[in-house]
């Protein structure tokens, strides 16, 4: 089990938690596993079969697009985090 | 037992002494040194002379003059400590010192130039002394930051808390870009501005804030839209580094691209509810905001804090770290967060980290850019990206 860490743009869509459990040995198996359960998150992390280009996912802090992209293994355990551009300064 | 005469005399004829006129023409090839104290130096010295008060000459001389061939104008006052100097450099083996008889007094009175120094003043040294006691900046430091420009972009949630901290650090010049006025719904996180200030434009609220707090400081106002059109002239006004509190992308996308064709550092800062984000974008020495987010989100998905609201605290705590990142990178001092993305969640109080790499197919800082000059930006951020 990993812990994904949902941006607060997208807590609406995981019934506002902060993070949720997913499954998956790789960053797309995580992905399937969250978005079948979570299925509103589908079109704001996947475009193309693969990672959403306004969205970043680090794992273990490391941005998985400088790994293997959605290929990226991820170790049970392993923190990750969903992050999208903010633009708030006001 | 010899009394102080005595001594004076005898040092006074073991040394050599040139008058202001001989002493002013080796002006230019000899090191002049000041030996007295600091409240003397600051009314006042000989150009170009370094200051050395006569307690720290032996620990201090050999960073000034590392030659002891070097020749050496050593004065003070009235031409007495300067001698009992003289003769401690030639111990210490300077094989070439005078001593300026009648001291910097004669020098004044034979009309010979002098000059300021670049130092702080009585009210400068008691309002930074909190800055003046750390090492790490000190004299010089406070100095380089009074001699500092940091552009604001947005006097708004980021800019207030940053542009506080910076007037009061002596940050020399502000300048602030801003297009937008006072509002009520702003004052419960913009503190540049004020109940009283409410309608006014907030770059001239946030100047007459700024001012109060710290008269070193000049605050220099831009009341515009930051745009494709005008940030050329804004930048050329000449920056060290760009701390951005925009409120949109478009402005993110366009402050990044000028900054790495100008190659001025971006202290950026993002907040939305409870959370908040802050990095360094350094021109050549990492990555930049189009390496991280390539493509801004649709719309759609990247909401506001006027649609999504925001703790009026956290741009406090996040434009408290842009303004001291700013400073360091001001000072040149401590790892700055280039290369890293400071995630912080208010509500968990729980800060994270996130390593940042420059994309060598940045289309802006990569190897090959393709975007050489500045786009549409808001319809780039409009989910309808026109491809460059």
């Amino acid at each position: 089990m990993t812990t994904v860490r949902i941006p607060p743009t997208l807590r609406a869509e995981v019934g506002g938690e902060r993070q949720v459990p997913a499954e998956g040995e790789t960053v797309r198996e995580l992905l399937d596993d969250l978005t079948a359960r979570f299925p509103g998150l589908r079109t704001q992390l996947v475009e193309d079969d693969d990672i959403a280009p306004f969205v970043n996912v680090y794992v273990e802090g490391e941005d998985v697009r400088t790994l293997d992209g959605i290929e990226t293994p991820v170790r049970k355990g392993a923190t990750v985090i969903l992050l999208p551009a903010m633009a708030g300064g006001a | 037992m010899a009394g102080y005469r005595d001594l004076l005399q005898q040092v006074k004829s073991e040394i050599d002494e040139v008058d202001a006129p001989r002493a002013n023409a080796l002006q230019g090839s000899a090191l002049f040194v000041d030996v007295r104290e600091q409240d003397e130096w600051d009314e006042g010295h000989i150009p170009g002379a370094v200051h050395i008060p006569r307690g720290y000459l032996e620990s201090r001389i050999e960073n000034a003059a590392p030659d002891r061939a070097q020749q050496v104008v050593v004065y003070c006052a009235g031409g007495s400590r300067s001698a009992f100097a003289a003769k401690t450099l030639e111990e210490l083996g300077y094989g070439n010192v005078v001593s300026l008889a009648g001291g910097y007094t004669d020098w004044k009175r034979s009309g010979l130039p002098t000059q300021l120094p670049q130092s702080l003043g009585p009210e400068q040294r008691a309002r930074y002394s909190r800055h003046l006691l750390i090492p790490e900046v000190g004299i010089e430091g406070q100095m380089k930051l009074l001699q500092s420009r940091v552009l604001l972009i947005g006097a708004g949630g980021l800019g207030s808390p940053a542009s506080l901290y910076l007037a009061a650090a002596g940050v020399g010049t502000l300048g602030i870009v801003d297009d937008d006025r006072v509002d009520a719904s702003n004052l419960q996180r913009q503190i540049a501005h004020s109940t009283e200030t409410l309608g006014d434009w907030k770059v001239d609220s946030a100047k007459r804030t700024l001012e109060a707090l710290n008269p070193d400081v000049n605050v220099v106002t831009y009341k515009e839209r930051l745009t494709s059109e005008n940030i050329e002239r804004i930048l050329g006004d000449g920056w060290d580094v760009i701390l951005d509190g925009a409120d949109n992308f478009p402005t993110r996308y366009l402050v990044n691209d000028a900054s790495v064709w100008h190659d001025v550092p971006v202290v950026h800062g993002s907040i939305y509810r409870f959370e908040g984000q802050v990095t360094v974008f350094k021109p050549g020495d990492g990555p930049c905001y189009r390496c991280l987010f390539p493509t801004p989100p649709p719309p759609e998905l990247a909401p506001s804090c006027a649609e999504g609201g925001v703790l009026g605290v956290l741009p406090g705590i996040v434009g408290s770290l842009q303004a001291s990142e700013t400073i360091k990178l001001l000072l040149g001092i401590g790892d700055s967060l280039v290369g890293r993305l400071l995630l912080f969640d208010a509500l968990e109080t729980e800060f994270s980290e996130v390593r940042l790499k420059k994309d060598p197919a940045c289309p802006v800082c990569g190897e090959h850019p393709t975007i050489t000059e500045y786009v549409d930006y808001v319809e780039f951020c409009s989910g309808r990206p026109t491809h460059a």
